[in-house]
């Protein structure tokens, strides 16, 4: 088995049938992971945008805590704040808007991923969706024109007004070395390539995800754009891919657990996110691709549940019954 | 089944105890596709209810002459009825109406509501009743679909009725007015209206089952986690 799999929430874990294989994690624990691989690319994106950027990492972040305190009060439970899981959620999704969004739409994208995603389902483990990336395209949908206003890095330091930058998905021109540095416009956690990818290898080394769905998701994406006749590492370092493929489509809750199902989940998500990117209207898929892959989540697991030890499938125990006869 | 003392009951049942849309979870197609804006619930409703009483009174007439093998055909055929009479009417005195309807003021003829009361109540009881239980039915509609037009207007457009509520300072969001947004403010009426229910000691709405599930053939389970308890199934 698997070590992910026993990664649960102890509380969860009460009878259990083998493997009796525990793992010391807590969920407090996995999410300090997150938020300690989340830090080089949320600092970066501060640097790059200045301190407007860190404001609305902050009011994501508090608005979530207050959400998810609310709804714990209003269900009558014990307040889950402890478990840093509305923390990440709430930076994850900062870190997934434009710079100069409006404070209070940042916050309603807060409110919509704790309240409507996460705790109307039942709270963390049973959102059939991931509440950030759910937060961020509710926001899409909604406030279209300022969810697309990009702004230039480093502009807060000329103190003029913002000038709007094309995302370079929607065609402005980018080097790969910018791109991998993260000097290019977009939302204000996906831009910096170099800390995505610490802080993916951080995550990797504490072996908190494995490898297989972002691996999947980003070379399916770039092996789609080749054929499609564009510069595969370019399409891979561009827009929110590797911030949605190595901290969106390894979320424990929302995606399959099993290799088999991640490597179809990763595949899924990348064909979905390169198809949008080259023949949909909007610029960018990854977000929508991920929650699409979510909502076929339980689908995957039961196709590409393990088979427990000693049992027979059921076709084969049809014919053994028949050749008894 | 109807003495005189439960005709106040089988008006009122229609109001929330049987809300058709929140409670029976009937006539969802039009709830969701016609309510971006409170004018379009009070069309929708109205011209549903017209259509409802008529065919409540025709089918309730008429329940002891249809052969029992071809009473859907024979539904319609009466519902359809009404409904292009009610349709000839919306076109000619409320034109902006039946724009903003559009398709769904014909649909009105497969409306579930209305086949449902037909099928439920209608082709058993007496007029009287038949008349009482289309108009509470009609009124639970209206009203739902009213609140939750004015919802989604309210937060999508930002106005009520057309008048400006919160557009003179703030972005409307507009998914509340777009399909997805639909969605979730008919789920969350659908909580709130159990949960109210559940208060007032009634069983919250059992699902069909896996007869009634479209994932039942992938699913494979023999029961159905989310259809036993109120907690619902840890599917995910």
């Amino acid at each position: 088995m698997s070590q992910e799999i026993t990664r649960v929430p102890k509380e969860n874990v009460i009878v259990s049938s083998s493997p009796h294989l525990r793992h010391e994690d807590s969920t407090r624990g996995i999410m300090l992971d997150v938020l300690i691989a989340l830090a080089p690319a949320a600092v970066a994106g501060i640097v790059l945008f200045g301190l407007r950027a860190a404001a609305v990492l902050a009011v994501t972040i508090v608005s979530a805590l207050v959400c998810e305190w609310l709804c714990c009060k209003i269900r009558k439970i014990p307040n889950t704040l402890g478990d840093l899981s509305a923390v990440v959620t709430g930076l994850l999704l900062g870190m997934n808007l434009p710079v100069g969004l409006p404070l209070w739409m940042a916050a309603i994208g807060s409110g919509v991923a704790i309240v409507i995603v996460k705790q109307m389902f039942g709270g963390l483990g049973h959102n059939f969706a991931n509440p950030a990336i759910t937060g961020r395209i509710v926001l899409m949908v909604s406030f279209p024109t300022a969810m697309t206003t990009w702004v230039k890095p480093f502009d807060w330091m000329n103190k003029t007004d913002a000038v709007a930058a094309a995302t370079p998905l929607a065609g402005s021109e980018t080097t790969l070395r910018q791109l991998f540095l993260g000097l290019r416009g977009g939302c204000i956690g996906e831009v910096c390539a170099a800390a995505l990818l610490v802080g993916g290898i951080y995550l990797l080394l504490r072996r908190v995800i494995t490898p297989t769905a972002p691996l999947a998701f980003i070379l399916t994406v770039g092996g789609m754009m080749w054929i499609f006749g564009e510069n595969p590492l370019y399409q891979m370092m561009s827009g929110g891919l590797l911030l949605g493929a190595i901290f969106m489509a390894t979320d424990y809750v929302t995606s399959p657990s099993g290799f088999k199902g991640q490597l179809i989940f990763g595949v899924g998500c990348g064909l979905i996110t390169a198809v949008i990117r080259h023949f949909g209207s909007l610029p960018e898929g990854v977000s929508y691709s991920i929650l699409l892959m979510n909502i076929l989540t339980p689908y995957i697991n039961r196709l590409t549940a393990p088979k427990p030890f000693g049992t027979v499938k059921e076709k084969k125990r049809k014919e053994a019954a028949g050749n008894a006869k | 089944m109807a003495d005189k003392k439960n005709y106040g009951q089988i008006f009122s049942k229609g109001l929330v105890k049987e809300n058709p849309v929140l409670r029976l979870v009937l006539g969802t197609c039009p709830t969701l596709a016609v309510t971006t804006a409170a004018v379009n619930g009070i069309g929708m409703g109205v011209a549903a209810t017209v259509v409802l009483l008529g065919s409540n009174i025709v089918i309730s007439l008429l329940r002891r002459v249809i052969p029992d093998r071809v009473r859907i055909p024979a539904y319609i055929t009466i519902i359809a009825g009404f409904v292009t009479i009610v349709q000839m009417l919306v076109k000619a005195f409320a034109p902006a109406i039946d724009t903003a309807l559009g398709i769904y003021l014909p649909l009105i003829v497969v409306n579930c509501i209305i086949l449902a009361r037909a099928e439920m109540f209608a082709s058993k009881n007496t007029v009287l009743p038949s008349i009482l239980d289309a108009l509470g039915m009609g009124a639970g509609f209206t009203a739902t679909l009213v609140l939750m037009g004015a919802i989604r207007e309210l937060i999508g457009a930002g106005t009520v009725f057309s008048l400006p509520v919160t557009s003179a300072f703030m972005d409307p969001m507009l998914i509340a007015i777009l399909p997805p947004g639909g969605f979730f403010v008919f789920g969350i009426l659908v909580a709130l209206a159990n949960k109210l229910a559940k208060r007032a000691g009634k069983k919250p709405v059992r699902s069909l089952g896996c007869a009634g599930c479209p994932s039942a053939a992938a699913c494979g389970q023999k029961e159905c986690p989310s259809a036993d308890g109120e907690e619902g199934g840890d599917v995910a």
